[in-house]
């Protein structure tokens, strides 16, 4: 029979669902998106359980003992600082600039790296002190729970590193760009973790 | 050197098992050696293990469950064999840890490498196809998905040869399955295979979900999608969001058992009642994930067979996203009897009931398109003729034990075990098995055979009777779940009724290997030439059976709903490009290795966490890795396909339907 | 306008067709800035009434993560961004649900059942 067809493409008349498939960018786009949904469930299943479990430290030390706001605030000043260098390298990719896109992509990779830094401190000087995770079931849950987000950021690290050399030997081809724009999303999200992070751990401890 | 791993670990002194393995041992060396004589490796290789085509995918997935489930079977006819037997004082067969590691292997089994593998493989094969597209929003990470579940398979099954099972029931509850209480190896197998199969899973929820809603023919809105495609949103969006909850609980008890954090522990503040609050929280959804592809599958095959749109279309859409979001608002139901009170018993409670009202407006929509359409009774039609009344009857014991004061009495005992089963059987198996036989031809190019079909129903739909409503009536009369004995002797008769079931539902399911015996070697009988066998409604009958590679030369105009029905009224004969519109060079991704890869390392990663042996381990991740790094850096994916290629193709395959 | 839009949407996150420079970055950084500060004092002050404070964290750290969804992930209610909204929607009920729905159900939990330790003790 006769089947009708027509190449698709933007008119102002037809509504968005009705184009036709979406172009490649914005399929991986929005793929990534939902993947970070998942991974913000992870945390939001994590979050629960620090919730359920933070008062019980069996005897052992609890937050307001451990934390230290300022090395919490130190923290997220990199964090935030890296969010804000990795969107303007987003910029700088979509301007094709080999140059900028390599320095605030450093920058991110510099803070981000900082932030663990400390992070990695504040853990040593914690299991030092006998506040290990096999303490307490409170002890487990905020290991876990920063633990995590720490582990997302060392792999977003590491990405971001993978990235540099992709640009360097693929150059800004679609491909690359499309990554890059969810390593950015990455990130973003990252810090927004974060946000909830230093919100209820570290300054609810009080 | 070798972790905990020893000789030891081959239970030499348990003969079902050495049996068993053996068995299945041989029967793969066979099939491994028949391939290689044969000289069918590179045939395999280039046109299934490396496929990234949505449609070989699928096929893999539903052949991973059909085999899964004679696995899980055999656990279930070994369940009711013992049960038979064990009335007053005898001890029946299994002993007590070998027949806790079978109920336990049955339940995950079946579960997540039966009911799962079928449903996304069904929703693989058909959704790019009704979406009138050419394939899923991401054809590698699909095959990624495929061979991670396979991967999840191959270590649940070598926990049969080398090692153990867990012996705490398909969901793992601690404190008993935590170090302290499960020092084996078991727990551990069930938590890595199901963590490695997970994220399969999860990344096939985020491929659908994406397809579905960036990845649709021109016109085709949302309101014209075929229901099938709505169910499986649904499904796909709860994957997304329940999944991560798995991970993370699971996640969780690991570390309890590897590194003694104190999660779930009976010391140190751990809470057991938060594992299996957030376990249920996924396990909730994920009974909706299974069952509402199923109701999809029912939705057309009801409006084919009847020859009518399928009634309500608006509603069953509202039913369908309403169950969605509902589906995350009942979980406790789970566990009324572990003490949450009354006020949140009761919100659970009504929360549970008024769940069950979308699904009855789905059903009252199945019955309204049935009524004053022309019938076909095929087998698709048996199978949703038998899910209406099976699932119905399922679905109000649930609603019975959705009231808490009920739920005190039943809770955890065969009651509930025969509540599951009418659902989970009548729902989704009935389901799958009508996709599976509403489909083949698209897939395979010929039908199965009817009558063996209509045979296969009468078994599994008899045998299910059997074998489940004497459990309701035992579950009444106190009979808990997971006995290996039981003291009260009046309770056998019943027992043996339920295996005399089992046993026609073996009967079923080694019909379904004989009708795929006998389908094929008389396929030329039964042939699908015009692609459109059922005289169907969507878009997935307007192409050949089997699809080219590309499904569509031209992605279709839609108008409407019913797409396919619509442009057969318009027209009539064989199908054709007469408007004479130019094919255009397609670009398709090419095959490609790494979802195999990456389930060869998971393998060895899994293996290798779970007998403690860190190198192993390591080499494993730094496997991940490098396949993730070489497919980072590949950049000729694509393979265009001419526009010359695609129009001979086309007039080879219209000029084969002319002939027929 | 129309004619910019895609099939299908936008993904959320800058690309190819949305201009501008630095500019929302900017202004994002600087209100998270802000609320940052503010949530560390507010945790340390002698200021607010003592009850009121989590509410107050709870209000800036929804707001921070506003200004990020904005500002660097540039989500919004545009007919572009409709998936994206909604899949975030559903997301945050579902984190809503897991988070709240566990620390009510785990305190009558708690509330209702004796202690783990307590229990153990009656098992010797």
């Amino acid at each position: 029979m006769n089947v009708a067809h027509q190449a698709f493409g933007s008119s102002p008349e037809i509504p968005l669902s009705m184009q036709g498939p979406a172009p490649t960018s914005v399929v991986v786009g929005f793929g990534f998106w939902l993947f970070l949904l998942s991974d913000i469930i992870i945390f939001a299943a994590l979050f629960a359980a620090y919730a359920v479990l933070s008062g019980e430290t069996a005897g052992g030390p609890n937050g307001t003992e451990l934390f230290d706001k300022g090395h919490v605030l130190l923290e997220t000043a990199c964090l935030l600082a890296s969010s804000f260098t990795c969107g303007l390298g987003s910029l700088a990719v979509q301007r094709r600039d080999m140059q900028w896109t390599f320095v605030w992509m450093a920058a991110t990779f510099i803070l981000g790296a900082a932030f663990l830094t400390f992070e990695a401190s504040e853990f040593s000087a914690m299991l030092t002190a006998g506040a290990a995770p096999s303490r307490s079931a409170f002890l487990s849950a905020f290991f876990t729970l920063v633990g995590t987000h720490g582990l997302h950021v060392t792999i977003g690290l590491f990405w971001l590193l993978v990235m540099m050399v992709q640009i360097m030997t693929l150059g800004f081809r679609p491909m690359v760009r499309r990554r890059l724009f969810c390593f950015s999303l990455f990130w973003h999200a990252l810090d927004i973790v974060w946000i909830g992070v230093f919100t209820i751990v570290y300054l609810g401890a009080s | 050197m070798l972790g905990k791993l020893t000789w030891a670990a081959i239970p030499f002194d348990q003969p079902i098992v050495m049996i068993a393995s053996g068995t299945v041992g041989l029967a793969i060396v066979g099939l491994l050696g028949l391939i290689t004589v044969k000289g069918w490796w590179p045939y395999l290789w280039r046109e299934w293990i490396t496929s990234v085509d949505h449609k070989r995918i699928g096929v893999m997935y539903v052949l991973l469950a059909l085999v899964m489930l004679v696995r899980g079977f055999a656990d279930a006819i070994m369940m009711r064999s013992q049960l038979a037997l064990a009335a007053g004082g005898a001890q029946g067969f299994l002993p007590p840890e070998h027949y806790n590691q079978i109920f336990s292997a049955h339940g995950t089994i079946m579960i997540f490498f039966v009911a799962m593998p079928f449903v996304v493989g069904l929703m693989n094969f058909a959704l790019p196809l009704q979406l009138g597209v050419r394939d899923v929003a991401f054809p590698v990470l699909n095959s990624v998905s495929f061979w991670l579940t396979a991967a999840g398979v191959l270590l649940v099954n070598m926990s049969l040869v080398v090692g153990e099972f867990a012996r705490t029931g398909w969901l793992a509850y601690p404190p008993l399955s935590e170090i302290a209480y499960s020092p084996g190896v078991g727990v551990d197998y069930y938590l890595w295979s199901l963590q490695i199969s997970g994220l399969g899973t999860l990344l096939s929820g985020i491929n659908l979900t994406t397809t579905i809603l960036k990845l649709r023919a021109p016109g085709m809105g949302y309101t014209r999608m075929p229901i099938f495609c709505w169910t499986a949103l649904a499904s796909n969006l709860l994957i997304v969001a329940a999944f991560p909850i798995l991970t993370a609980t699971f996640a969780m008890l690991l570390l309890d058992r590897y590194l003694d954090f104190h999660f779930f522990t009976n010391d140190a503040g751990g809470n057991p009642m938060m594992y299996i609050n957030l376990i249920w929280a996924w396990g909730h959804p994920e009974v909706y994930i299974l069952i509402l592809p199923a109701f999809g599958v029912f939705s057309e095959v009801v409006a084919t067979f009847s020859g009518k749109p399928l009634f309500g279309y608006r509603s069953m859409v509202l039913a369908t996203m309403v169950i969605c979001v509902l589906s995350f608002m009942v979980w406790l139901h789970h566990f009324f009897t572990m003490g949450a009170g009354a006020n949140v018993n009761a919100f659970f409670g009504i929360m549970t009931m008024i769940i069950a009202v979308p699904t009855g407006v789905k059903v009252f929509n199945w019955l309204f398109t049935l009524y004053g359409g022309r019938i076909r009774f095929t087998v698709p039609v048996y199978w949703a003729l038998g899910f209406m009344v099976t699932f119905v009857i399922g679905g109000m014991t649930g609603v019975l034990m959705a009231i808490p004061p009920a739920d005190f009495v039943l809770h955890n005992s065969l009651f509930l075990v025969a509540h599951f089963h009418n659902v989970a059987i009548g729902g989704v198996v009935f389901g799958v098995l009508a996709g599976y036989t509403y489909w083949f031809p698209k897939a395979f190019g010929f039908t199965l055979d009817e009558r063996l079909g209509k045979a296969i129903f009468w078994c599994w739909f008899i045998g299910f009777y059997l074998a489940f409503m004497p459990l309701y009536v035992l579950g009444l009369m106190g009979a808990t779940r997971r006995m290996q004995h039981y003291p009260e002797m009046g309770w056998q008769p019943l027992m043996l009724v339920a295996l005399a079931g089992a046993v026609l539902i073996f009967f079923g399911i080694a019909l379904t290997v004989v009708q795929l015996v006998v389908s094929i070697r008389t396929r030329d009988q039964r042939r699908d030439l015009t692609g459109d066998p059922w005289n169907g409604r969507t878009l997935e009958w307007s192409i050949p059976s089997p699809p080219p590679p590309w499904n569509f030369g031209l992605l279709p105009q839609v108008e409407g709903t019913d797409v396919y029905w619509a442009m057969k009224q318009v027209s009539s004969g064989t199908r054709s490009n007469a408007a004479g519109d130019a094919y255009q060079p397609i670009h398709m991704p090419r095959n490609n290795p790494t979802g195999f890869f990456v389930a060869f390392f998971a393998v060895i990663l899994g293996f290798a966490l779970i007998w403690h042996i860190w190198w192993m381990a390591i080499a494993g991740l730094l496997g991940e890795v490098t396949v993730g790094l070489v497919q980072a850096w590949r950049t000729n994916g694509e393979i265009e396909i001419s526009a010359e290629e695609i129009a001979m193709a086309e007039k080879a395959l219209v000029a084969r339907e002319v002939a027929a | 306008m129309n004619d910019h839009y895609d099939a299908q949407g936008e993904a959320p996150g800058i690309s190819e067709h949305s201009g501008g420079g630095p500019r929302s970055y900017l202004i994002g950084a600087g209100f998270a800035t802000i609320l940052t500060l503010a949530s560390f004092w507010a945790s340390s002050t002698q200021l607010i009434y003592g009850p009121g404070v989590p509410i107050l964290l709870g209000v800036l750290a929804i707001a921070q993560m506003g200004v990020h969804l904005v500002f660097f992930l540039h989500i919004s209610s545009a007919p572009d961004q409709t998936n994206n909204f909604l899949a975030l929607a559903f997301g945050i009920f579902v984190v809503g649900l897991v988070v709240f729905g566990s620390m009510i159900i785990m305190a009558n939990l708690n509330h209702a059942m004796m202690p783990m330790d307590r229990l153990m003790q009656m098992q010797r």
